[in-house]
């Protein structure tokens, strides 16, 4: 790898630090791309990622075997503990010639591999270095360069991963994904109730149904997998139920047919469906969930455009309930660092980037979800953007297109698929809106109005919400929209930021904040 | 799905089936546990929620250390789980 060393402005971290060409950080479909394109354009990459191996949440793939088979490890880990130099035979890639991870249901599979493959022949030529199990918790500017900060994910199975955790970067391709979004429902916080995604990543993370009879429901194109996936693994799919009316796709007819093998996917997963008699409800959302203790059944009621219930609920048994709304990007590195944002097409706090995946920091490129979800071949086009840019490589002008070309596709994607605008009427005053800190609608309503309590930073201080353990990651998104909506004004920038911003962007253990010796450990605990 | 070896570990003291290095709140939930913690306030019972180590409802105690993610917790033969998240 090139690299130079300089000396840490840390007196405490041994030994000197290399300083790394491009940081990446997240290996899912952007970070794997990002890092590929740096790699190729001859940058020396250090690809660092909270998971046990590529992929992200998109590729998310049953462990895949180790080595040693009785070991009683299973899954592929291999660099964890090792000292940088001995990445340098690509010992945290699989053997060429190992076992194929299995591909099924998967889309874009044949990327994945081919990105994989190319990840793991950087790697062994020492141009790359991919430290999976790795959060990054900080990132901070040093001089012109970036540090990050990282930890061990605490779950990391033996041997564990280096504790030594700074990277310095010249520049860093930040790829932190994004995760479900979620407007809360009474019962919500039953078990059995899991996010959209939850229920893919435990179907193709572990090969699991989440239940036997399950209710899936929300908005989105992606409910459609989760629930092809769960009726072709033998659960019987309750209901699909789609707050939306996917016949406003007719409006948007010349974006959508210049997207052809999205059209083939949707129209792959209608088959799926129809196959075991799963007619999608549209224009239909779950108004409670039932059940004591764990989930029993779900009532569901017919919406207007707008979200407004039109119809009395009925009642249907099951005894789970998956629950998507599109996705939240991750940004509390972005916001760390000062990037400027935006609210994207789908309302969601976004980071701004200009045609190069360059943010408002010199030095940083974001690329996938957190600039605006739109899907993986999106981020896959983004990434080797970033990945071009960072490396000081000329851009490749065919991959700016299919950026273009497939923001294009979101816009229209998240005009056909909304939050409803009238979601805020539903929850009951009983219902949780922070699960962690147990924080009704009602009480969040009266911080509101009696409290005065009527922006997100308010509603924290006042009300608790977002306090807890996730640190509002859960719930950030529809207190303010909620808050927003009491008080008769739209969402704003500043609203997003307030639940958005952390002082620390993973969970750390107490000794490493302890030894740290900036203001970061006066602002940061964990919970 | 393929078909996997199984190992054996063990929840509040009873056997527990799984894949190894697949998530130990995959084991839980395939084994029809839906809930391993209760929350502080409510004392309402808590499992999986979103599956990929965000909302931290999963919380449970592998092999004596509290506060682990079961849906990221790979599980290991003669792993101990216990419920409860270690604040109990």
């Amino acid at each position: 790898m090139r690299e130079q060393v300089t000396h840490p402005t840390d007196p405490l971290a041994e030994p000197p630090l290399r300083v790394v060409d491009v940081a990446v950080v997240g290996a899912g479909p952007a970070g794997m791309a990002a890092a590929v394109a740096a790699a190729e354009a001859g940058a020396g990459v250090v690809l660092l990622d909270a998971g046990g191996q590529l992929g992200g949440q998109y590729w998310r793939h049953p462990a895949e075997a180790g080595p040693d088979p009785h070991g009683g490890r299973g899954c592929e880990r291999g660099g964890h503990g090792s000292g940088p130099d001995e990445h340098e035979h690509g010992s945290d890639e699989p053997e060429p010639d190992g076992p194929e991870p299995d591909g099924h249901g998967h889309h874009g599979w044949a990327t994945f591999l081919d990105l994989r493959a190319r990840i793991g022949a950087a790697a062994r030529t020492g141009t790359l270095e991919h430290r999976p199990w790795t959060s990054v918790w900080l990132a901070e500017r040093d001089g012109d360069l970036f540090r990050l900060r990282t930890t061990p994910v605490p779950e990391a199975p033996p041997p564990h991963p280096s504790p030594r955790g700074d990277v310095l970067a010249r520049r860093l391709v930040l790829a932190p994904g994004a995760y479900d979004r979620q407007l809360p429902v009474p019962g919500w916080d039953l078990p059995g109730v899991v996010t959209a995604g939850g229920a893919q990543a435990l179907l193709k993370g572990s090969g699991v149904l989440v239940g036997r009879r399950v209710v899936v429901a929300g908005t989105g194109p992606f409910l459609l997998p989760v629930a092809a996936g769960l009726a072709d693994g033998g659960a019987h799919v309750v209901a699909l139920c789609e707050a939306a009316d996917p016949r406003r796709w007719a409006r948007h007819a010349g974006t959508a047919l210049r997207q052809g093998t999205k059209l083939a996917e949707a129209a792959g997963y209608a088959v799926r469906l129809a196959r075991h008699r799963v007619r999608p409800r549209t224009r239909t959302v779950v108004t409670e969930i039932l059940g004591t203790d764990r989930v029993t059944g779900a009532r569901l009621a017919r919406v207007d455009a707008a979200g407004a219930v039109t119809g009395p609920a009925t009642a249907v048994a099951a005894d789970s309930v998956a629950l998507g709304w599109g996705f939240t990007p991750q940004l509390e590195l972005p916001l760390m660092l000062g990037a400027a944002t935006a609210i994207g097409a789908d309302g969601s706090l976004v980071v701004r980037v200009d045609p190069a995946q360059r943010a408002s920091v010199p030095g940083l490129y974001v690329a996938g979800e957190a600039t605006g979800v739109g899907g993986a071949a999106l981020a896959v086009a983004e990434g080797h953007v970033a990945g071009r840019a960072a490396a000081g490589a000329p851009p490749d002008p065919a991959r700016r297109r299919e950026v273009l070309n497939h923001r294009a596709f979101a816009r229209a994607m998240h005009a056909v698929y909304p939050v409803p605008a009238a979601w805020p009427a539903w929850p009951a005053g009983e219902t949780l809106v922070c699960r962690c800190e147990e924080v009704s609608a009602a009480t969040l309503r009266t911080a509101c109005h009696d409290l005065g309590a009527d922006d997100p930073r308010a509603a924290r201080s006042l009300a608790r919400v977002g306090m807890g353990r996730c640190q509002g990651r859960v719930c950030g998104w529809a207190a303010a929209s909620l808050l927003a909506a009491e008080t008769g004004r739209d969402l704003t920038d500043d609203d997003l930021l307030a639940s958005s911003r952390r002082p620390l962007a993973a969970h750390v253990p107490l000794g490493t904040l302890a030894g740290l010796d900036t203001a970061a450990d006066q602002e940061g605990s964990t919970p | 799905m393929t078909e996997n070896p199984t190992v054996a570990a063990t929840f509040d003291g009873a056997p527990l089936l799984g894949v190894p290095g697949r998530s130990v709140g995959a084991a839980l939930v395939a084994a029809g546990i839906t809930s391993w913690r209760t929350t502080r306030r409510g004392a309402r019972p808590r499992g999986l929620f979103c599956g990929i180590g965000v909302c931290q409802d999963c919380l449970l105690t592998v092999d004596g250390v509290p506060n682990q993610r079961a849906c990221l917790v790979p599980l290991a033969a003669g792993m101990v789980l216990e419920s409860g998240d270690g604040h109990a």
